[in-house]
């Protein structure tokens, strides 16, 4: 039941940051420096989510070859920094991933 | 000539390409929900309540973890917290909108509808039915998602873990976050946040994942304002040369830190530089 609320919250939250400056701030001018924290926000987060799955083992750093997400993980990168495209990226990084726990195993 | 029906039809079309990478995520959602032991209906609903793919990722993770609901609460505003740069940026074509569209369309303003329609609105032509282009890419954006977390809920246990499926939302993020870094500012931001989020992965509560995040920004605005005063003695030189070189288009847009528009759309800048 808890968790039903939750998630009504949270999407309560979504559609209320969405609708913003759309619907609930109208016509005001939105500050230069609330669009320049924004813009910094997804980049950050999404950092914060990424580096731990591939660089954390129960919460501990493992760079070693028994746990290579890290190094898919900076294949996949390269990949997503020369060519852009997001398929690429997921597909490269998920195949060096399949090829590195098999030739490591 | 354009109909209700032609713009509606072409924003399908436009959000096509974009659905090929939804599939595979949605799946792996609902695939991924099903490892962690949710109720499937809670995890469809929660793809029809939140409808917002890496907020949903992250909020079943520290579901799985225990972890305490005001602290996932605020982790899912902060995840979700970037729409509204898209809503900022789509504000002024929807102004002229009824309360009916201004309501329906900010429900679909997701990264992948954003995308597809803030480039339709900044093309030339004052159509004024370009909300039906903006609803058919956020619909069919929002049934493929609908259809792929169910695909995944229905396969899930026929998916070993073996094959390391979740492995697919750190790509899928990698995919998103890296094409948009296109200052100096903006990779020390990402990147600061990133290592940070490391070094505290044992605070209690998952909060390592705010701290990080609030640093990340912090660093980033510093830079950007510190570079900015560097480069405001030159700028008048580099305006200068802009117009010299590009008087129509093919100029890569210059990069103004401020504008709602240049967002964190991997697709967006290169339809732009066509």
């Amino acid at each position: 039941m808890i968790t039903w609320l939750l998630i009504l919250a949270i999407g309560v939250a979504t559609y209320a940051i969405r609708l913003s400056f759309v619907t609930i701030f109208g016509k005001r001018e939105i500050p230069a420096f609330v669009l320049r924290v924004l813009r910094f926000v997804p980049m950050a987060v999404l950092s914060a989510i990424i580096w731990p799955q591939l660089f954390l083992v129960n919460n501990t750093l493992d760079i070693s070859t028994t746990s290579p997400r890290w190094l898919a993980g900076i294949i996949a990168g390269l990949i997503a920094w020369r060519t852009r495209n997001v398929l690429l990226t997921i597909g490269v990084g998920m195949a060096a991933l399949w090829i590195l726990q098999w030739v490591l195993k | 000539m354009t109909t209700r029906r032609s713009e509606f039809f072409n924003g399908i079309k436009a959000e096509l390409p974009i659905l090929l990478g939804t599939i595979p995520f949605g799946l792996i959602y609902g695939v991924s929900a099903r490892s962690f032991g949710l109720p499937p209906a809670l995890a469809q609903a929660m793809s029809v309540i939140i409808f917002a793919g890496s907020a949903q990722f992250v909020v079943i993770q520290l579901l799985n973890a225990s972890v305490p609901a005001g602290v996932i609460l605020l982790t899912a505003c902060v995840i979700n917290l970037r729409h509204a740069l898209y809503s900022a940026s789509v504000a002024p074509h929807l102004k002229q909108r009824g309360l009916f569209w201004r309501l329906l369309l900010p429900y679909l303003l997701t990264d992948e509808a954003y995308a597809v329609a803030i480039i339709h609105y900044q093309q030339p032509g004052k159509s004024p039915l370009k909300h039906w282009y903006f609803l058919g890419a956020g619909l069919i954006l929002w049934l493929t998602w609908q259809i792929g977390t169910a695909a995944g809920l229905l396969l899930g246990a026929h998916i070993p873990a073996s094959w390391s499926l979740d492995f697919t939302l750190p790509l899928t993020f990698i995919a998103i976050v890296i094409p948009a870094l296109k200052t100096r500012a903006d990779a020390m931001a990402a990147g600061a946040a990133g290592l940070i989020a490391l070094l505290v992965a044992r605070l209690p509560f998952n909060s390592g994942l705010l701290v990080a995040t609030f640093i990340g920004i912090a660093l980033g605005l510093l830079i950007e304002s510190r570079s900015k005063n560097r480069k405001s003695a030159n700028r008048q030189t580099a305006q200068a040369h802009d117009q010299a070189t590009a008087p129509g288009a093919s100029q890569p847009p210059t990069q103004e830190p401020a504008n709602a528009e240049s967002a964190l759309v991997p697709g967006e800048q290169k339809e732009a530089q066509q």
